[in-house]
Order: structure tokens, then C-alpha cells, then sequence
């Protein structure tokens, strides 16, 4: 059998070189690869396209690969929280394509399941339309203008998982999951992270949400901070 | 005239029981808090869960479980958790019946513009692109007249467009409106507003409606 557990973080990511694309799991900060961002910013490679949801805080998440100047290119939904993010985006350093979320995850999707595009309504009508195909379906009883959306080809796919096993399995935890499972799928090579990995015959077959075989390499991360963005609760 | 809490309450008064519905952040989120009593909604938050909670109590929140907005959030019996693909499945293929979310301008031909001011920093649209493509309902809460006292009903969005044709209903704090194919038509006032006030704040074409009431909140 393959041997897809490594040590760390740092090995995980040995081959991830300047220029390449990288899928990035995590909704906001939650479910975020921390481990492998750390590990990214002390390799230090450069001129990356990052494909997230969003781009984290100036302090956290994909911030601190942004405050190194790492990042090329960002493909996101929303990115507002973030002063540093702003400042390269305005300056012109930082490239940004912004498009749909469901968009986002439905490339992904696409890529996973060996589909080279998706048609999709969201965005017919709107500046992002700009120079993508438009296709006109009846479809559900009702005729409407769908714009194709290309599979997103990724060098590497990082997601962040609960718990897994040596096999590559994952089981997500509660909104952690988010773009977690789309993104394994898509990537050339997927390196999982996990809170617990876990002996093979541990999880139960049943709960898989990402079955190994998208995972290429998996490791037990550590010092996870879980940060919460917005601490909101009942008064 | 309304302020938010009562624009929230007037449209908490348009969620069917049994609905599944997706609140947007800012004053579609306070909808949540009016729902009548007999009224059992499931929320929908787009992060990847149906049957959102309240916030949790102090000491309980969990990082791995925050809604859109990316606050923390908690969950009610029957709720599930999926990915954010099927997330948008349930959206595009028109299971979240209702969608409510905020505008920064709303044609009277019913295009919403909520995601960009050019050469302002731009944000993104998040999953709102998503949302006013494949919703069969959308009802947007905002304000009559943004800050320079300027009308954001106008006959054509000025701002790039989050989606076309898609609005059906707005909510003010002057009036209840519905968006018709020959333009806004005023439905009901806020207490203590008249009709004069709400075409005066009206930029589009505003059909008044032979029976405007009064509206209930």
C-alpha cells in the first residue's frame, strides 16, 4: 500500500514550488489549513494563486502568506476583512478575480468529477459574464441563460479535516466542512491535515465524507488556534 | 417611517411555515428574531447548514460552527450540515424558497446591485450572485434613499449588477413594494408616512396602488 501519511507540515508541502495554483479549504478562518499555511510561509514560496473562499485576517489565515507578499493571484468570493489585502489590491500588486461562491465550489466540484465545465445562472447579466460563453437551457420548466464555468485546474489542493485515517479517509466537523470536501477532489495532489489521525478501521465507513483516494498525503496537525472571527452569543 | 427592527418585522410577516429560507447579513438577518409564533421556518445558511440556530450562550461557542457572516452560531433539533457545493445546489436548483438580503440599488425592471462601487474597495459578492440567479422569492431590505439622500429605486441600476429581472419585493422604511413588469408598485406605508413621501423618495417609475394600506407590523 501507498504510504500517504507524512511527518509534518513542512514535508507535506516539500514540492509545492514558486507559481503554482493551490486550492485552499476554510470558510472565513474556520477550517482553514493552519498548518500547512505556517509551513508555506516558512518555505517561502512566491508568486502563488490561491483559490480560497476567502483570504483570511491580516494576522491569520491566508493574511500571513499575503503580509509576505506570497500570493500572486487570489480567486475568491469575499474578502473584506483584511487591511493588508486592500492595500496590495489597490497598489496593483495583488491580483484579484472575485466570483460567485456557489461558482467557486461548483468548479471545484466540476474538477473532482472529471468535468471540464459547469453551466451555471449566477453572474448572467453582470460585468463577471464578460467573455464566457452563454448558453440559453429549458431547464426545470423555465428557459434561461446559463454562463459555462471552467473546472478549476489546480497544481494542490490543502484542506484542514477532523479526523482521518492512514487510507486518506476524512470526516469533517460541523461548518469546518464548507469547501473542504470540493476542494480534496479537485486538487492534482491533495494534502490532508487533521486533528486526529486515527488508526485504518477507526472511522466508520459510513461517515466518510472524502473517501482516501482524492487524499495523497495526510498528517496530524498541531497547536491548532481555531480562531473565532466574529465571537457572537446571547445576552 | 421604520427603522430596521420594524423593516425585519414587516418581512418576517412574508415567511410561509414550512419555508426554507436564507438570510442575508445586516437587516435580513434580523428577520430571524420577528418570526410569529406558529411559524416554524428553516434557516438556511449558505456555510452549509439548514435548521441555524440562535447564537450559542457564552462559553459555548465553537469554532468549527459559525454561520455566513462567520459569527457563531448554534443548532437546532433536525438540523444538517453538508458542504458548500451542495450548499448552492439547494439554492440553484430553487429548494430555499425564500431568499431576503440587502441592496445598495434595486431597478424598477427588478436588477439588484449589492456587491461593488467602483473605485471603492471591492468586498465580492459572496454567495449573492448565487442567490438572485436561482431564488424563486427574493424580497430585499434596505433603506428608501441611500446616505446622500439619494433614491436607490431608480429606473436602472447606476452600480455593476449582482443580478437581473430577480428582485420581487422591497421593503423600506418608507413602504412595502412590489416590482411589477410595468415598475414599482406601492403596496403599503409605513405608519405615519404618505404616499407623496414615498414617490418623492422614488427615483423608478412608482405605480400607486388603488388600495395602498397601511402596513402592519
Amino acid at each position: 500500500m501507498i504510504n500517504k501519511v507524512v511527518t509534518s507540515a513542512d514535508e507535506a508541502i516539500k514540492d509545492i514550488q514558486d507559481g503554482m495554483t493551490i486550492l485552499l479549504g476554510g470558510f472565513g478562518l474556520c477550517g482553514i489549513p493552519e498548518n500547512c499555511i505556517a509551513a508555506l510561509v516558512k518555505k517561502g514560496v512566491k508568486d502563488l494563486t490561491c483559490v480560497s473562499n476567502n483570504a483570511g485576517v491580516d494576522d491569520f489565515g491566508l493574511g500571513l502568506l499575503l503580509q509576505k507578499r506570497q500570493i500572486k493571484k487570489m480567486i475568491s468570493s469575499y474578502v473584506g476583512e483584511n487591511a493588508e489585502f486592500e492595500r496590495q489590491m489597490l497598489s496593483g500588486e495583488l491580483e484579484v478575480d472575485l466570483i460567485p461562491q456557489g461558482t467557486l465550489a461548483t468548479r471545484c466540484l466540476a474538477a473532482g468529477y472529471g468535468m471540464p465545465a459547469i453551466f451555471t445562472p449566477a453572474g448572467v447579466g453582470t460585468e463577471i459574464a464578460a467573455g464566457k460563453e452563454v448558453r440559453k437551457f429549458n431547464f426545470n420548466g423555465e428557459e434561461k441563460d446559463y454562463l459555462m464555468e471552467m473546472a478549476f485546474e489546480a497544481n494542490f489542493a490543502i484542506v484542514k479535516a477532523w479526523k482521518g485515517d492512514s487510507e486518506g479517509n476524512l470526516i469533517y466537523r460541523h461548518t469546518a466542512r464548507n469547501f473542504n470536501p470540493m476542494m480534496a477532489m479537485a486538487g492534482r495532489i491533495t494534502i490532508a491535515e487533521v486533528e486526529e489521525l486515527v488508526p485504518l478501521g477507526e472511522l466508520d465507513p459510513d461517515q466518510i465524507h472524502t473517501p482516501g483516494i482524492y487524499v495523497h498525503r495526510i498528517f496530524q496537525g498541531k497547536d491548532y488556534e481555531k480562531r473565532i472571527e466574529q465571537r457572537t452569543v446571547l445576552i | 417611517m421604520l427603522d430596521k427592527n420594524g423593516i425585519a418585522k414587516r418581512i418576517a410577516r412574508e415567511v410561509k411555515d414550512g419555508m426554507y429560507v436564507n438570510l442575508g447579513i445586516g437587516i435580513p438577518t434580523l428577520v430571524a428574531n420577528y418570526i410569529p409564533e406558529g411559524i416554524n421556518v428553516v434557516l438556511q445558511s449558505e456555510n452549509g447548514i439548514l435548521g441555524m440556530g440562535p447564537f450559542p450562550k457564552a462559553g459555548t461557542e465553537d469554532a468549527d460552527l459559525i454561520n455566513a457572516g462567520k459569527q457563531t452560531v448554534t443548532l437546532l433539533p433536525g438540523s444538517a450540515i453538508f458542504d458548500s457545493a451542495m450548499s448552492f445546489g439547494m439554492i440553484r436548483s430553487q429548494k430555499v424558497a425564500l431568499t431576503i438580503l440587502g441592496a445598495m440599488e434595486v431597478s424598477e425592471t427588478g436588477d439588484i446591485a449589492n456587491w461593488k462601487i467602483p473605485g471603492k474597495m471591492v468586498k465580492g459578492m459572496g454567495g449573492a450572485m448565487d442567490l438572485v440567479a436561482s431564488a424563486k422569492n427574493i424580497i430585499v431590505a434596505m433603506q428608501h434613499v441611500n446616505k446622500a439622500g439619494e433614491s436607490k429605486l431608480l429606473p436602472k441600476c447606476t452600480l455593476p449588477l449582482t443580478g437581473v429581472k430577480c428582485v420581487k419585493k422591497i421593503v423600506t422604511e418608507l413602504a412595502v413594494i412590489e416590482i411589477t413588469n410595468e415598475g414599482f408598485l406601492l403596496l403599503e406605508t409605513a405608519p405615519g408616512v404618505s404616499v407623496d413621501q414615498v414617490k418623492n423618495a422614488t427615483a423608478g417609475k412608482l405605480i400607486i396602488s388603488d388600495n395602498v394600506t397601511e402596513m402592519v407590523i
